[in-house]
């Protein structure tokens, strides 16, 4: 029986009025790469922050239902947030590296998490950046601004960043959205590659992108999750006829 | 791992401390103004000429005074500071000479009120024969406060939506027009802001009236824009530093001290509903 | 009918353009005037115009500096061979020894005489120097006259004494106003930067909406109150209570000064730096959040390092503030013209000095150009600020 990294239970969520996520039952296996999919505003964004509690920081949000991480519920009093960040990393849809070196940036969680040794901390940023593809292309120029990197690099620096805390499961919003098809390659055969070890969950538009790199895959509608099932049947033999009609391209 | 938590409590709860600091420095200082001259001020103390030395009396023609900079100050430079506003916002397109002008504005706003002061005396008292008055005065204080109605005109008129334009001309609508009767009725509410704010300002200044119209004593009301007039802030100055018998003037310096505190105080309050009041009407068209 | 319009159309124009000339044209004006008055002092001697110094024909000195002059009527110098000259002692002679040197008689009536007895004091004294006014010199005048160089822009700017009024000659160094001015407002920012910033941060990042909507109008008024009521307060409640705590002879120190001044720096310091740390993107607060940082490193390490060239930009326009700003510190700093060296002494800064002299200074004279030329000084130290604000804005991150 394969083990549940998360699981959301009658999840709704509100933004003060406004019901943003309706009854979301939803899992995620252990080293598996699921995918988000749905039109502009049906809460795959939403849903992807509920995971880290990344909502806490919105004014006015309001939850009900049960999110569980490797089985614990994370909404509990006792849980401590920035440790349950810790263990789940997170890419954003733009590529936002800190204003610091390239080297501090994949430093900083390890920083911030209270870790001072130093040939830990190089081994670990180098480790990171070879994992996120990187390091061939910047182990010259660690101290230099993480803004002299093309967007495609600074995306893979956002990633490597996320790797040196060791996470075991990633979050990715739209990582490719703002990417050029090359880079977006590269972080498709990233994501590919990063499954070995962690639960994925990516938010995309992109379909073809969906079918490329995930295994099971989740469309959402109106802050409902609709439908839900492995990639390969939800692009080929979805049960619902708005799925149906999503992946085909005729709304949305 | 748990002493990062701790430390965030502990820096969070400093920041609050020093935050109400401030707060409360607010309130020391208004406080403290308003208990010692709350006995002072009186319907007479507003209303009558000083006497005696200006140990007794009030201080009519100082509210007087200060009332005609206000009313000089603001009919020379709301109507320029509004004016230029609409033209560097509307008119000019993002060249030079707008970055120029706002650079101008920007130097002229950082100008120390003191040189607003010597630059006053030698054009307006000494150049062009004023003399020490309220007009030399008025033109001044109206210099010092322009770049205020400039800025709060411009950010008036960038915040009316460009759409609003655009509408309006494809409607055939000429520029002048589509600034008279869609641009300035919507901006207009914040571009009274400006002016009322800047009005606080003028009413508070001493420094730019030093030398241009500022009388120490003078119990009698102006009769042209030529006369010296006395001013509150200068009064309060005066009567703190350089009076001859210190001690028995200070009742009426912390009444003065209140009524400009109470005028500060009032303009900024209207400026508040104002902005309030327009802002819910903008919110329900 | 279109044609009409068209004008009007233009004649606006017309008129909106020249209102906006007007800030230019005042900030050139301002320039203008301020030079006009200000650089005529280096042309003016520091003596009063009209009034001669002389001394005996047979004393082999002929130039003194001004600095020289000053000791020799102080009577720190009090013998001739201290400037080279000969052994002997230097006799003082001012038109107010006239009444005790000479009998009303030996004046005549109306002083018809008093020319021919100076002439007559200073060529049988050979220690003498003399200064009265030309009014008094006879035509078959027998001393030597000593020339008074005029002020030069070095001795006006490292001079490091400010004595104005003094007489016969005037010192005009500015040294220890532009010391005062720096030490005032360097130590407002010093009270002020930590305070506003901390208060910008908490209410940027910490605080919910109650307290913002508590802070802004307090932030507001703070910035209305108008600066001589600063100055009041500082001087009923803050001097007398420095003067207590430090046990000082006087309150009005510059400490009271950097006080009220930080205080009255605070609405420009919260308000800047507090725009500047809402630029911080979203996005990156978040990211530093997802990778388990705290709020308080987030803010650290992140948000305060992002909003760093704002922040600057605040301190900066602070200090600007506070050394163009006159009255309240006019009224608590107790204006001693000294260079300072510590907070609890009595300062004298820039605009000070012009608020409480020019009334007093006769039109046209020297010390009148002297504070025009103070003026120029003040502009200069403002417009560097604002230049450097501006820099900071423009330099990004990079
Ligand atoms: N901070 C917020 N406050 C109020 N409403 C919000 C907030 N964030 C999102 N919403 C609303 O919640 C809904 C879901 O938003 P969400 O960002 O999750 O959509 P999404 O599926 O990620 O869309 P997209 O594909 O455009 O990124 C939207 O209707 C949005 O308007
Ligand atoms: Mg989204």
């Amino acid at each position: 029986m394969p083990e549940h990294k998360v699981e959301t239970k009658n999840l709704n969520l509100f933004y003060s009025d406004f019901h943003a996520l309706k009854e979301i039952n939803f899992k995620a296996d252990k080293n598996t790469v699921t995918a988000f999919i749905g039109p502009s505003g049906c809460g795959k964004s939403t849903l992807l922050r509920v995971f880290n509690r990344m909502n806490d920081l919105i004014v006015g949000v309001k939850m009900e239902g049960k999110v569980y991480v490797d089985d614990k519920n994370i909404y509990k009093k006792n849980v401590v947030v920035d440790e349950l960040r810790k263990k789940i990393g997170m890419v954003f849809q733009k590529p936002n590296p800190f204003p610091k070196s390239i080297f501090e940036n994949v430093a900083y969680g390890l920083r911030v998490n209270g870790e001072n040794n130093k040939e830990f901390i190089a081994d670990k940023v180098e480790t990171s950046l070879k994992k996120a593809a990187l390091w061939d292309e910047v182990k010259d120029k660690l101290k230099k601004s993480a803004f002299e990197l093309s967007g495609g690099q600074q995306q893979r620096l956002c990633i490597a960043r996320t790797l040196a805390i060791e996470p075991s499961i990633v979050l990715m919003d739209e990582p490719a959205s703002a990417l050029d098809p090359m880079s977006t390659a590269k972080i498709e055969e990233l994501i590919y590659e990063l499954k070995e070890n962690y639960t994925i969950i990516i938010v995309t538009h992109n379909m073809q992108q969906a079918a490329r790199v995930s295994d099971f895959t989740a469309f959402f509608y109106l802050g409902e999750l609709v439908e839900w099932d492995t990639t390969k049947t939800i692009f080929t033999n979805p049960k619902e006829s708005k799925t149906q009609n999503y992946i085909t391209g005729r709304f949305g | 791992m748990i002493n990062k938590r701790i430390q965030q409590t502990l820096a969070f709860g400093a920041f609050r401390i020093v935050s109400f600091l401030v707060v409360a420095i607010l309130f020391i200082i208004l406080g403290f103004i308003v208990v010692r001259g709350f006995s002072v001020i009186s319907w007479e103390f507003l209303t009558s000429m000083p006497e005696d030395g200006m140990k007794k009396g009030g201080i009519l023609p100082a509210i007087v005074g200060t009332m005609c900079l206000i009313a000089g100050s603001m009919i020379f430079a709301f109507p320029i500071g509004v004016l230029s506003g609409i033209y560097i916002n509307e008119y000019l397109t993002d060249n030079w000479l707008k970055r120029f002008m706002r650079t101008m504005t920007n130097n002229l706003a950082g100008v120390p009120s003191i040189v607003f002061g010597l630059f006053g005396m030698a054009l307006f008292v000494n150049t062009l024969k004023f003399g020490d008055s309220i007009i030399a005065g008025s033109l001044t204080l109206g210099l010092m406060v322009l770049p205020v109605i400039i800025r709060t005109t411009e950010e008036a008129l960038k915040s009316v939506d460009d759409s609003v334009r655009l509408g309006s001309y494809s409607l055939g609508a000429s520029k002048l027009q589509t600034i008279h009767r869609v641009v300035l009725p919507i901006a207009y509410p914040n571009i009274i802001t400006g002016l009322i704010l800047s009005i606080s300002r003028v009413s508070g200044e001493t420094a730019p009236i030093l030398f241009t119209v500022a009388a120490y004593f003078l119990p009698k009301l102006p009769n042209s824009i030529f006369d010296q007039v006395m001013a509150l802030p200068y009064h309060l100055y005066v009567i703190t530093t350089s009076g001859t018998n210190i001690e028995e003037t200070r009742p009426m310096a912390y009444g003065t001290a209140l009524v400009l505190i109470a005028i500060v105080l009032f303009v900024n309050l209207l400026a508040n509903a104002l902005r309030r009041y327009f802002g819910k009407k903008v919110k329900m068209n | 009918m279109k044609k009409f319009r068209k004008q009007i159309e233009k004649f606006v124009e017309g008129i909106l353009f020249t209102s906006s000339t007007v800030t230019s044209l005042t900030v050139i004006f301002i320039i203008i005037f301020l030079f006009k008055e200000g650089v005529g002092l280096f042309n003016s001697k520091p003596v009063e115009k009209s009034y001669t110094i002389a001394i005996n024909p047979n004393n082999p000195i002929n130039t003194i500096s001004s600095e020289h002059l000053k000791e020799i009527f102080n009577q720190q110098i009090t013998n001739w061979k201290d400037l080279g000259g000969n052994n002997d002692s230097i006799m003082l002679f001012t038109l107010e020894d006239a009444a005790s040197l000479f009998t009303e008689e030996e004046l005549g009536p109306d002083f018809e005489y008093l020319p021919q007895k100076i002439n007559e004091y200073i060529l049988s004294t050979p220690g003498v120097i003399a200064y009265f006014s030309d009014s008094y010199i006879p035509v078959d005048f027998g001393g030597k006259k000593i020339p008074v160089s005029k002020i030069s822009v070095g001795e006006f700017l490292s001079g490091k004494e400010w004595y104005p009024t003094s007489s016969p000659v005037a010192e005009f160094g500015v040294l220890p106003l532009i010391l005062g001015t720096l030490w005032v407002s360097i130590g407002a920012i010093l009270l002020a930067l930590p305070i506003g910033l901390i208060t910008a941060i908490y209410l940027s990042e910490v605080s919910g909406q109650r307290f913002r909507n508590i802070l802004k109008p307090v932030i507001e008024l703070l910035a209305g109150i108008p600066s001589v009521v600063y100055g009041f307060f500082g001087l009923v409640v803050l001097v007398p209570f420095i003067q207590k705590t430090f046990n000082l002879a006087v309150g009005e120190t510059a400490l009271a000064g950097s006080i009220i001044l930080g205080i009255m720096a605070l609405p420009t310091i919260i308000t800047i730096s507090e725009d500047a740390l809402r630029t911080t993107p979203q996005s990156l607060k978040e990211a530093s959040l997802a990778l388990g940082a705290t709020r308080l490193q987030t803010l650290v390490r992140v948000i305060v390092p992002y909003s760093r060239s704002g922040i600057i930009a605040a301190c900066i326009l602070g200090i600007g503030r506070a050394v163009g700003e006159t009255m309240a510190v006019l009224m608590v700093t107790g204006n001693a013209s000294v260079i300072p060296h510590s907070f609890l002494q009595p300062v004298r800064t820039i605009p000070a000095t012009i608020a409480a002299e020019l009334g007093e200074a006769p039109f046209g004279g020297v010390h009148f150009k002297a504070l025009f030329a103070l003026g120029i000084i003040l502009f200069i130290m403002t417009m560097g600020f604002n230049f450097m604000v501006e820099l900071t804005k423009a330099k990004k991150y990079k």
